[in-house]
């Protein structure tokens, strides 16, 4: 049941978003800003959190889930340490992603040759 | 043959390619949906192994971003990517894609212009208004906090 309830809310997500970019043309690198940003948003107002206690993975593996994470750092960090963790929490939440992006994507270049767009 | 304006609009719409919005929806869903609910599994299967919540959520990340980096290189995911559209661009491997084909394309380029610059193509923008909204609810945050 909570992998139906995943698949749903995150199929969901992505429905919204092909959506826009069907009806908008809108790029998918401002798709991806609109959803880290949205997921900020709705973890400040307090809306994703509860989303994520309900759909698991449906609300954390798309991008938004990103965004909550960063929110929800900011706000742990404030709570812990006060005014600094304005500047650490988000960062730090996110910190395994960007690295795991940043650093299987530097590798990538290294070990794959680019091919023609088709 | 004798056509005003409308009579051609009309013409031409009824000829036109079905907008296939449906169709890509429908793809989107169940792409975007199998993803999730395999990462749904992954982030169980860690935090059964005795992960905490946050590691197990940042594994289950790393995970999947690991696995569409090697299908971005070996040029699989943009193949898939295709036809699922918003199903695999969404989720956190959308994210990794970009980051992965930005630095395999930009590699002739050289290590520091090409592959150090242009990873963040995709990635900068997601973390500068990412982080930034962060910070701004921060300030709120702390103000609302401190003054109640």
């Amino acid at each position: 049941m909570e992998y139906l309830r995943a698949f749903i809310v995150g199929g969901a997500l992505c429905v919204l978003a092909q959506i826009l970019i069907d009806k908008t043309r809108m790029s998918p690198g401002r798709i991806l800003v609109l959803y880290v940003t949205a997921g900020v948003v709705l973890g400040a107002v307090g809306l994703y959190g509860p989303l994520v206690d309900f759909a698991g993975g449906g609300a954390t593996v798309p991008l938004t889930g990103f965004g909550y994470l960063i929110s929800k750092g900011v706000k742990d960090a404030i709570d812990a340490e006060g005014a600094v963790g304005i500047l650490k929490g988000g960062v730090t939440a996110a910190a395994g992603g960007i690295t795991a992006a940043l650093f299987f994507g530097a590798a990538a270049s290294l070990f794959f040759k680019s091919r023609p767009k088709r | 043959m004798n056509t005003d304006g409308k009579t051609y609009k009309k013409f031409a719409q009824a000829r036109a390619r079905k907008s296939p919005v449906l169709k890509n929806c429908a793809a989107a869903f169940a792409s975007g949906g199998a993803i999730c609910a395999a990462g749904h599994g992954l982030r169980t299967l860690f935090s059964s192994v005795g992960f905490s919540d946050a590691d197990a959520g940042m594994l289950t990340s790393s995970t999947l971003i690991l696995i569409a980096v090697l299908l971005t290189g070996i040029g699989v995911f943009d193949t898939v990517a295709k036809h699922t559209g918003a199903g695999t661009l969404v989720p956190i491997t959308g994210f990794a894609n970009a980051v992965a084909s930005s630095a395999i394309d930009s590699r002739t380029e050289g290590l520091v212009p090409g592959v150090g610059a242009k990873i963040f193509t995709v990635a900068g923008p997601v973390l500068v208004w990412g982080i930034s909204a962060g910070a701004v609810y921060g300030v709120i945050y702390y103000f609302v906090t401190a003054l109640r």
